[in-house]
């Protein structure tokens, strides 16, 4: 009996179902918006069925009420407020209402509170939580060249979820052989964070974290030597790049006329946009994230223990603006859209459970976004 | 009408197998009984075997496993060799060249990028050995040797990309990785990095080649399969005895377009338009970063870059 060829018949024709079903592909209908001249290619693919889903997806929750914004300041009713005094009673407690329900709608105030003590910092997670709030105010001020007026507060990322469900991390993950076989020079695995692709896995880390150069073209048309870019330099920017398109969910002409990818004249406005959100992303990392790790229990940090980080997703969540536009910042402009205190705690001398109270002094080691600068600036 | 819709070779003749001439004194034996399969006479000479293999052959296929050992190894160690994720990452996984601190040196260290400088030795003493053997046997069979030249026009192509132009370029990291995606990725890098391909005139040329090969592939196909009710498939004879077959493909042609190939250089047209496809192919990437760098700024100098108006003015760099 030829046994084989059933066999190999069902292998293949599963093979080719697979490849059909597994592979993702944006089955039509597929809108097609033209932004560029006639015969540049320039075309905003959206697929239909994606976007209804991504539309219900991305819904920004009504504030629960209206404040009064009038009355004693939070501050002087509350010990240990250090950075949302100036609120009104009334503002402070919708403003802590709207956070456990936008970060922690289970555990409720008890996640980040000793519910017998609410002004003890003995829990990792209001250290954690006070260092956020200034990060969203730090946004909403300093960077509206990429969030504009529509800002961000904590929803945008949190979504409901303790940890945004979009953050990336170390990740080399299936662990090389090592010794003498082939180290895969940090690709040619599926990448978490690059849309599935064999791109460098952790290009984040050079671009999101560090500042290595992306840009990877010549300025002239023959070689002068100067431009040490090649083609595996290209190739971890192209992992950003595809970073960015899976976090928006699009396509390379949104922000590039893909005939000359670097050039800035032919580039629709969004790049400008996107070049601020790779600097801000940066900051993020920096200034934020990676100074409180020591805080993060090990369940909280990465694979490698790096801690969390935020990308283009973490945020954009699948569509070109998060929460499709929606500004919830504007029912929260008092408490999230001005720097009230800037001021870092020392966050290598807390201890959960004790530290009943870490306050910002002078002792602190992690500087805050404007002291950096100025430090660099000297 | 039906029995003239040559999908599959109807008519399929069996007698005693043809052994082929005899060899000269000195040459390895052919190999391998040879048998019938009704199957792949559907789609070929039903005739399987004998192979004739020699040391070249022998060389060729020992030679080319011990890369392909060498790259599915390494891919399999790169997932810490879990079969899972072997099976699951197969398309991912790759052996990447060396990085570009290690230049030309000849062995760097294995893990980063030294079992690919092996394994393209082996691969391609494996491709060069297998093409002098194509030689040799057109060489025994008092052939021409167009299918080598063709073949070498081929393996051109291949050592410009991993060889060539790594040593003008001064480093190996700019050589093509062993893998299906990598090795895609950096098909897409490289145009991006040297400014779009696209406007590399070698890399129109070789589009041209290659579509034309499919042109005439299938307009000599589609010939040839409409007179087969003449016996049209039996085309060398109708070169030295042109019979209603030949005639009729030739005034069909003539009819359509005014001009007609003829039986022997519709092969010809073929051929140059295949061979040229790697060619040019090759020129155009041994002139990548090689002598120009950015392909669409030289476009721009050369005027082959279209205008455009500006569609969205006001953008600059916020770097500057």
């Amino acid at each position: 009996m030829r046994l084989w060829i059933p066999f190999a018949a069902s292998a293949a024709s599963l093979l080719a179902i697979a490849s059909f079903v597994g592979a993702g592909w944006d089955a039509p209908p597929v809108e097609t918006t033209q932004i560029g001249y006639r015969g540049s290619g320039m075309y905003i693919f959206k697929d239909k069925e994606k976007q209804a889903e991504l539309a219900l997806a991305n819904v920004a929750p009504p504030s629960p009420y209206e404040p009064d914004a009038t009355g004693d300041r939070a501050g002087t009713i509350y010990e240990n407020v250090q950075l949302l005094g100036n609120l009104s009673d009334d503002q402070f407690n919708h403003f802590m209402a709207s956070i456990t329900e936008w970060v922690s709608p289970e555990a409720g105030c008890a996640y980040c509170h000793n519910e017998e003590n609410l002004a003890s910092d003995e829990k990792y997670t209001k250290i954690v939580a006070r260092r956020m709030i200034q990060m969203t105010q730090a946004i909403n001020v300093d960077w509206t060249d990429h969030v504009a007026q529509t800002g961000v507060t904590c929803y945008t990322c949190h979504r409901g979820a303790n940890i945004p469900a979009q953050v990336w991390f170390r990740d080399i993950g299936p662990k090389p052989q090592g010794n003498m076989t082939s180290n895969r020079a940090g690709q040619n695995v599926v990448a978490k964070f690059a849309g599935n692709t064999s791109l460098p896995q952790n290009a984040l880390e050079d671009y999101l974290l560090g500042d290595k150069q992306i840009r990877v073209h010549s300025l002239n048309a023959l070689p002068t030597g100067e431009n040490k870019m090649g083609v595996k330099e290209t190739e971890n920017t192209w992992s950003l790049m595809n970073h960015m398109s899976e976090s928006l969910g699009a396509n390379c002409v949104t922000c590039h006329n893909s005939r000359a990818f670097n050039d800035w004249d032919q580039s629709p406005p969004q790049r400008v946009t996107a070049w601020h959100g790779i600097r801000l992303a940066r900051e993020i990392n920096n200034t934020y994230m990676v100074g409180m790790t020591p805080l993060f229990p090990e369940n909280r940090l990465g694979p490698e223990g790096d801690v969390l980080k935020v990308g283009c997703a973490t945020c954009h969540n699948g569509v070109q603006k998060p929460l499709n536009g929606v500004s919830m910042l504007k029912d929260y402009m008092d408490s999230l859209a001005n720097k009230s205190n800037t001021e870092v705690p020392d966050f290598s001398t807390y201890e959960p459970g004790k530290t009943m109270l870490l306050a910002p002094g002078k002792t602190s080691s992690i500087l805050t976004g404007k002291e950096s600068t100025d430090l660099a600036a000297k | 009408m039906s029995q003239y819709q040559n999908i599959f070779t109807a008519i399929q003749i069996t007698g005693p197998v043809e052994a082929g001439m005899p060899l000269p004194v000195g040459d390895s034996p052919r190999t391998g009984t040879p048998q019938f399969n009704r199957l792949l006479g559907w789609i070929g000479n039903a005739q399987i075997g004998p192979i004739y293999l020699g040391y070249l052959g022998t060389l060729s296929l020992v030679f080319g496993f011990i890369a392909f050992e060498i790259i599915g190894l390494n891919m399999f160690a790169s997932v810490g060799w879990d079969p899972i994720e072997f099976v699951r990452q197969l398309f991912w996984l790759g052996l990447e060249p060396p990085s570009a601190e290690y230049g030309l040196k000849i062995l760097p260290p294995l893990a980063e990028g030294g079992w690919w400088l092996i394994a393209g030795f082996f691969l391609t003493t494996s491709v060069i050995l297998w093409w002098v053997r194509v030689y040799r046997r057109a060489k025994q069979l008092e052939m021409g040797t167009h299918v080598a030249w063709a073949f070498a026009a081929a393996i051109f192509l291949f050592l410009s990309l991993g060889f060539i132009r790594p040593l003008l370029m001064g480093n190996f990291s700019e050589a093509v990785p062993f893998g299906i995606f990598p090795h895609l990725d950096w098909t897409a890098a490289f145009s991006i990095r040297y400014g779009n391909l696209y406007y590399n005139p070698f890399h129109c040329l070789s589009i041209v080649f290659l579509y034309g090969s499919v042109l005439l592939f299938a307009m000599h196909g589609a010939t040839i399969l409409a007179v087969g009710k003449y016996g049209g498939e039996r085309e060398l004879e109708q070169i030295t005895d042109r019979g209603t077959a030949s005639e009729r493909a030739a005034l069909f042609w003539r009819w359509t377009m005014g001009f007609n190939a003829t039986m022997e250089s519709v092969h010809r047209w073929a051929w140059w338009f295949a061979i040229l496809t790697p060619i040019t192919g090759g020129i155009g990437i041994l002139l990548t970063g090689t002598v120009v760098d950015n392909w669409y700024l030289w476009g721009i100098q050369h005027g082959i870059v279209a205008p455009l108006p500006d569609v969205f003015p006001g953008v600059t760099d916020p770097s500057l």
